[in-house]
């Protein structure tokens, strides 16, 4: 049996200016499913978890979360989204930015620190973000999106320039968020950490290249490791991996 | 649109300034030394500080606003929290009247010091209320920051929000009435003249220069320069977009 459905995606088209950022992708993300979303840069990951979250204006198709269109105002206190770019008040302390957005969310006090915990920034609760390391700085933007206690959390490349250590802890949290029944997609362009996913969603050029799992994508691309296998599922045609409708021709 | 997230903006606002305290010596020292340099020149001259100096104190504050909230508004915009604020449960009006309230708080202090200076030191006087010459340059402020909100929709980065200040509020300078006086433009310039926020709130202070008691003209300046503060403010919200291409 499979869990209810948190995100379902309708043959999405996205253009932005002239190009076509997302060309007719479909999925669905089960209640409480770790997904990943990976995929060399450009390829359309971000312009997807916009419209995932309704920031950005969408071509055609659907998209429906919890039951809700994307973007509607009751989904904004429940979907939690966190941007590439660390967007947070640089000229704030770590403790005032989540206490500001915590209060325009409407989290319950204790949010804030629960938030720093899961987080591991405890110790830089006072510190002004703009005197964080880039690592630090991602992580404030990070708790931000934790404060709500989200149902759906999109996260673009939450790990970007974090050194391992800190890469396991997120994923391990990351992991203890499904537990509890939070739906999490999750991008990166690096490859080797599709392991840490359930599933994967391979995008290209804005395609869905494949809708797989870790052995999946291994197995039927005969490859030893993430890296390669993504290489050779992009140079060679591997129909047997591909998902959905996002299967088109490629020359 | 609800209190506690307009109260949570305007602190957050006074916040990030109180972590800048060579803005705030800035917001006020610069009008505060423009008004004693007017006062120096003029010296001697009779009673033209008492002509200029109401007219010029409403002026100041407003350009000083204007630029102060067009950049931050901007920083907002290009620095990712904006949108990721409008994916939240926040009203578009809650983040116009948090800056309103916290440049306005500003600007009272302002206001207040510069004012202060002015018919202290620098000997101003008028026939008006002095108080309402106060009251002025804050609505001017404010006027100042609103227009600052919405103008700061049509810039894209920090160069082209600081250019807006020559080009949305120098016209107005040159035809409120401080170099001709309005009845004296050529008709084409006073017609144009009657839809610029300044031209009212230069007449303001005028009114307050020439007049012991409050004119009926007066209160229309006041009230016209409120009407283009909720319009201001008003055009501020219509451009935050949650959607965007």
């Amino acid at each position: 049996m499979s869990a209810a459905t948190a995100v379902r995606v309708e043959h999405l088209v996205v253009d932005r200016g002239r190009t076509r950022a997302v060309d007719d992708v479909s999925f669905e993300l089960a209640e409480g499913s770790l997904v990943g979303l990976l995929g060399p840069s450009g390829c359309g990951k971000t312009t997807l978890m916009r419209s995932l979250v309704g920031t950005q204006v969408v071509t055609s198709g659907s998209i429906v979360v919890l039951g809700e269109p994307a973007g509607s105002p009751r989904l904004r206190d429940t979907v939690g989204y966190v941007t590439q770019v660390p967007s947070v008040y640089g000229d704030l302390t770590v403790r005032e930015n989540l206490t500001y957005f915590a209060t325009i969310l409407g989290s319950p006090p204790e949010a804030v620190e629960t938030a720093l915990t899961d987080v591991d920034l405890r110790g830089h609760a006072e510190s002004k973000v703009k005197q964080l390391s880039g690592g630090e700085r991602a992580r404030v933007s990070l708790a931000t999106a934790l404060l709500g206690s989200p149902s759906v959390l999109v996260l673009d490349e939450p790990t970007v320039g974090l050194d391992p250590l800190l890469r396991r802890s997120l994923w391990s949290l990351f992991h203890r968020l499904t537990a509890n029944g939070t739906t999490l997609l999750v991008s990166s362009h690096v490859m080797d950490e599709a392991e840490r996913c359930a599933r994967l969603l391979l995008m290209r050029d804005g395609r869905m290249l494949a809708d797989t799992t870790p052995a999946g994508l291994l197995s039927s691309t005969g490859r030893g490791d993430f890296e390669s296998a993504f290489v050779a599922l992009i140079e060679g045609d591997m129909p047997g991996t591909r998902g959905g409708p996002a299967a088109g021709d490629r020359s | 649109m609800t209190w506690r997230r307009t109260r949570a903006t305007a602190g957050r606002v006074l916040r990030q300034l109180r972590h800048d305290p060579r803005t705030i010596a800035l917001l006020v020292a610069v009008p505060a030394v423009l008004m004693g340099l007017l006062a120096w020149i003029l010296h001697g001259h009779d009673h033209d500080f008492d002509t200029f100096g109401p007219q010029l104190l409403g002026i100041f504050p407003l350009i000083v606003m204007f630029l102060v909230t067009s950049v931050a508004t901007l920083r907002e915009r290009t620095g990712g929290t904006l949108d990721r604020l409008l994916t939240m449960p926040m009203g578009k009006a809650d983040f116009v009247l948090g800056y309103a309230i916290a440049f306005g708080s500003a600007a009272i202090v302002q206001a207040l010091v510069v004012s202060g200076l002015c018919f202290g030191p620098f000997g101003m006087t008028v026939r008006g209320a002095a108080w309402l010459v106060v009251v002025v340059a804050v609505l001017d402020a404010l006027l100042g920051t609103a227009l600052g909100l919405s103008v700061s929709a049509l810039a894209t980065n920090e160069f082209q929000a600081v250019q807006f200040m020559p080009a949305f509020i120098l016209p107005q300078l040159l035809l409120c009435g401080i170099i001709v006086p309005r009845a004296e433009l050529p008709t084409v310039l006073h017609w144009v003249s009657y839809v610029l926020p300044m031209s009212y709130a230069v007449d303001a202070t005028q009114q307050l220069s020439v007049h012991a008691v409050v004119t009926t003209e007066f209160l229309v300046d006041i009230a016209v320069v409120v009407g283009f503060l909720a319009a201001a403010l008003v055009l501020g919200a219509t451009t935050l977009r949650r959607r965007t291409p």
